[in-house]
C-alpha cells in the first residue's frame, strides 16, 4: 500500500529520519513503535504529507505522494494528529467536516455526503453521540468522534498519532479493537503507539524505530522472537499463556 | 453549539434590531424627531424643511457610516481571530487600524481625497501581513502577539505624529481621526469606501466554510485538503479590505472588532457561516447605539464615539487578559 525508500526528513534543517525504508501493508493494522524522540511521529507526518521529506521516496499505491492533488490525497488518506483544538461544535458537525475534500465549490452537502457521515459515525461507534458538544465528551468519546471525521473522508488509509494517549485503559482497548475491526473491513490502519505489549497484541505489522532509523520490521511474532523490542526499550517482554504480552519485572 | 433553527431566529432578530438601531440613529439627537414625522418629511421632499435637512445631510451620512463601520470592524475582528487563532486579536489590537490610519493620513496629505480608502486598505494589509508573518515565524503566544501589535501601533503612531508636525494644515482633523468618530462623515466618503467593503464582505462569506475547517487546527485542516496558507492570506486580505475601508472614513474606531465577535459567538456558536453575518449585524447595532449614546448623553456636548468605545473596550480587554487564564480561544 505504502512503500518508503531511503527516506530522510526533519524540521527546519535538522534531520530526524535517516535513510528509512519500509512497507505498510494494505488492509492491516501497522503499529509504529519506539522510544521518545525516535522519529515515529515524524514518520507518520511524512506519510500524512504534513511535512515534505528532504530525501528518498514515498509511494502510495505506486504513485509518489507529491503527485497527488491536495483534495485527492485527502480522499485517500486521513490523519489524526495527537494534539488539536477542541472547538464548540457537535460530534455530527465534526464528522461532517470529514466530507470537506468531497464537496464542490458551493460547499453544500449532498444526500450521498450525509449518508457517508452517518456511516462513519456508526462505524466509529459515535452515532449516539452525534448531537453532543465535543467539549462535554470524555477522552475516549472524543477520540471516536475524530475517528468518525477521518472515516467520513472515505480514504483507504488512516494514520493515527498516539490515538490511545490519555485514555482510560478500557477506552484504550476499546479503541484498539475498533481499529482491528476497521482493518478487517479493508482499511489500512497505521498507528503510533507507545505501549509495547498493546502493540504486540493488536498489530499485524510492526515498525520498530530507534534514533531516526528503522530498527526492525515484521509481524509481532517475528519482532518478539528477535528480541528487537527488548534491545530498543531496555526491558524484557514476556508472552503469557493467553497470547497477551507483558513487561517482565526488573 | 447552537442548532440551526435557533440560529436563524437569532439572525432574524438581529436584523430587526439593526433596523431599529438605524431608526434610532436617525430620530435621536439634539433635536428629537418622531419616526412618522421623519418619514413624512422625506416623502414630502420640501427642500426648506429643517427636519428633512437635518436627517438627510447630518444624520443619514452618520447612520450610514456607523452601519458600515460597525459591521466591517466586527467581521474583520472575527476573521483575524480565526486566522491568528487568538481570541485577543482584532484590527485595533494588532495594529491594523493604526496602519490603515497612517496610510490614510499620508494619502490625505499627498494625494486627492478619493485615494484615501485605497491607501487605508494598503496600510491595513501591510500591517496585518507583518503581524501574521511575526506570528508564523515566532509562533507567537496569545499575549506576545498583542504586545507585538502594540509595538507596531506605537511605531505607526509615531509616524502619524511626525506628519502632524510636518503638515499641520494638511491633517487638521487628525485629533478626531485618532480617537475615531462618525461626526462630519460625508456620504461621499462612505461611498468611496463602499467597493472595498463589498469586496471584503463577499470574500469573507466565501471563506466561512474554510474558516470552520481551519478552526480544527492546522494539521487537521491540512489532512482535510484545505490549502491552509492560501485560506489564511485570503482571510487577511478580506479583514484588511474591511478594516481599511472603515478607518478611511471613521478613523481609528477601536474595540468593535474585539468585543462583537465574542458576544456573537455566545449567541450563535462558532460556525462561521452564521457567525460572520451575526457579527456584521451585531457590530452595526453596537456602533449605532454607542454613537447615538455618545452624542446625546452629554448634550449639548457631543462625545466622539471612539472615547466611549475605548472605555467599554478597554474594560472588556482587561477581562479577556485577566479573567480567563485557561487560554482557550472559543468559550
Amino acid at each position: 500500500m505504502i512503500e518508503v525508500n531511503g527516506l530522510t526528513a526533519g524540521y527546519g534543517g535538522q534531520s530526524i529520519l535517516q535513510g528509512v525504508s519500509l512497507t505498510v501493508p494494505a488492509g492491516a493494522v501497522t503499529v509504529i513503535l519506539g522510544p521518545n524522540g525516535c522519529g515515529k511521529t515524524t514518520l507518520l507526518r511524512v506519510l500524512a504529507r504534513q511535512i515534505r521529506p528532504t530525501g528518498g521516496a514515498v509511494r502510495l499505491e505506486g504513485r509518489p505522494l507529491d503527485h497527488y492533488g491536495r483534495r485527492e490525497f485527502a480522499r485517500k488518506v486521513a490523519f489524526l494528529p495527537q494534539s488539536r483544538p477542541v472547538p464548540g461544535i457537535t460530534v455530527g458537525a465534526l464528522a461532517a467536516h470529514g466530507r470537506f475534500p468531497h464537496l464542490g465549490l458551493s460547499r453544500q452537502m449532498t444526500a450521498r455526503d450525509r449518508q457517508a457521515v452517518a456511516d462513519a459515525l456508526r462505524q466509529a461507534g459515535a452515532a449516539e453521540l452525534a448531537g453532543r458538544d465535543l467539549r462535554t465528551l470524555s477522552g475516549g468519546q472524543r477520540q471516536r468522534a475524530y475517528l468518525a471525521m477521518a472515516l467520513a473522508q472515505q480514504g483507504d488509509v488512516l494514520l493515527l498519532d498516539e490515538p490511545t494517549a490519555g485514555l482510560d485503559i478500557a477506552a484504550q482497548l476499546e479503541f484498539l479493537a475498533l481499529c482491528r475491526t476497521l482493518a478487517d473491513a479493508g482499511r489500512t490502519m497505521v498507528l503510533v503507539l507507545h505501549d509495547v505489549p498493546q502493540a504486540l497484541r493488536y498489530a499485524d505489522h510492526m515498525i520498530l524505530m530507534q534514533g531516526g532509523r528503522l530498527f526492525a520490521e515484521g509481524t509481532p511474532d517475528a519482532v518478539f522472537a528477535s528480541r528487537a523490542a527488548e534491545q530498543v526499550f531496555g526491558v524484557a517482554f514476556r508472552r503469557a499463556e493467553d497470547g497477551n504480552y507483558y513487561v517482565a519485572a526488573v | 453549539m447552537k442548532d440551526k433553527r435557533q440560529n436563524r431566529l437569532v439572525l432574524a432578530a438581529l436584523a430587526v434590531l439593526t433596523l431599529g438601531a438605524m431608526a434610532l440613529s436617525l430620530c435621536v439627537g439634539s433635536q428629537g424627531v418622531a419616526l412618522p414625522r421623519l418619514l413624512a418629511a422625506l416623502r414630502a421632499g420640501d427642500p426648506a424643511d429643517p427636519v428633512r435637512r437635518i436627517v438627510l445631510y447630518v444624520r443619514l451620512p452618520r447612520m450610514a457610516a456607523g452601519l458600515c463601520c460597525g459591521a466591517a470592524m466586527a467581521v474583520a475582528g472575527a476573521l483575524l481571530q480565526a486566522v491568528l487563532n487568538n481570541a485577543m486579536a482584532s484590527p485595533n489590537v494588532i495594529g491594523v487600524n493604526a496602519g490603515a490610519g497612517f496610510f490614510a493620513l499620508l494619502a490625505g496629505v499627498l494625494l486627492p481625497q478619493r485615494a484615501v480608502p485605497g491607501a487605508a486598505f494598503a496600510g491595513a494589509l501591510v500591517t496585518a501581513l507583518l503581524i501574521y508573518l511575526l506570528a508564523l515565524r515566532a509562533g507567537l503566544a496569545r499575549t506576545t502577539l498583542v504586545l507585538a501589535g502594540l509595538a507596531v501601533s506605537g511605531i505607526l503612531t509615531a509616524g502619524v505624529n511626525t506628519m502632524r508636525l510636518l503638515f499641520p494644515e494638511g491633517v487638521t482633523g487628525a485629533d478626531g481621526f485618532l480617537i475615531g468618530g462618525l461626526s462630519g462623515v460625508s456620504l461621499t466618503a462612505v461611498g468611496s469606501a463602499l467597493p472595498y467593503l463589498a469586496a471584503g464582505g463577499v470574500l469573507a462569506l466565501f471563506l466561512a466554510p474554510e474558516l470552520n475547517i481551519l478552526a480544527l487546527g492546522e494539521q487537521t485542516a491540512v489532512s482535510l485538503g484545505l490549502p491552509v496558507g492560501r485560506t489564511r492570506l485570503a482571510s487577511i486580505l478580506a479583514a484588511a479590505l474591511l478594516a481599511g475601508a472603515a478607518v478611511s472614513f471613521a478613523g481609528l474606531i477601536s474595540f468593535v472588532g474585539l468585543l462583537v465577535p465574542h458576544i456573537a459567538r455566545r449567541l450563535v456558536g462558532v460556525d462561521h457561516r452564521v457567525l460572520l453575518p451575526a457579527c456584521a449585524l451585531l457590530g452595526a447595532i453596537f456602533l449605532l447605539v454607542c454613537d447615538t449614546a455618545a452624542r446625546t448623553l452629554f448634550a449639548p456636548y457631543e462625545l466622539p464615539v471612539g472615547i466611549l468605545l475605548n472605555v467599554i473596550g478597554g474594560v472588556f480587554f482587561l477581562y479577556l487578559l485577566l479573567g480567563r487564564k485557561r487560554g482557550r480561544v472559543y468559550d
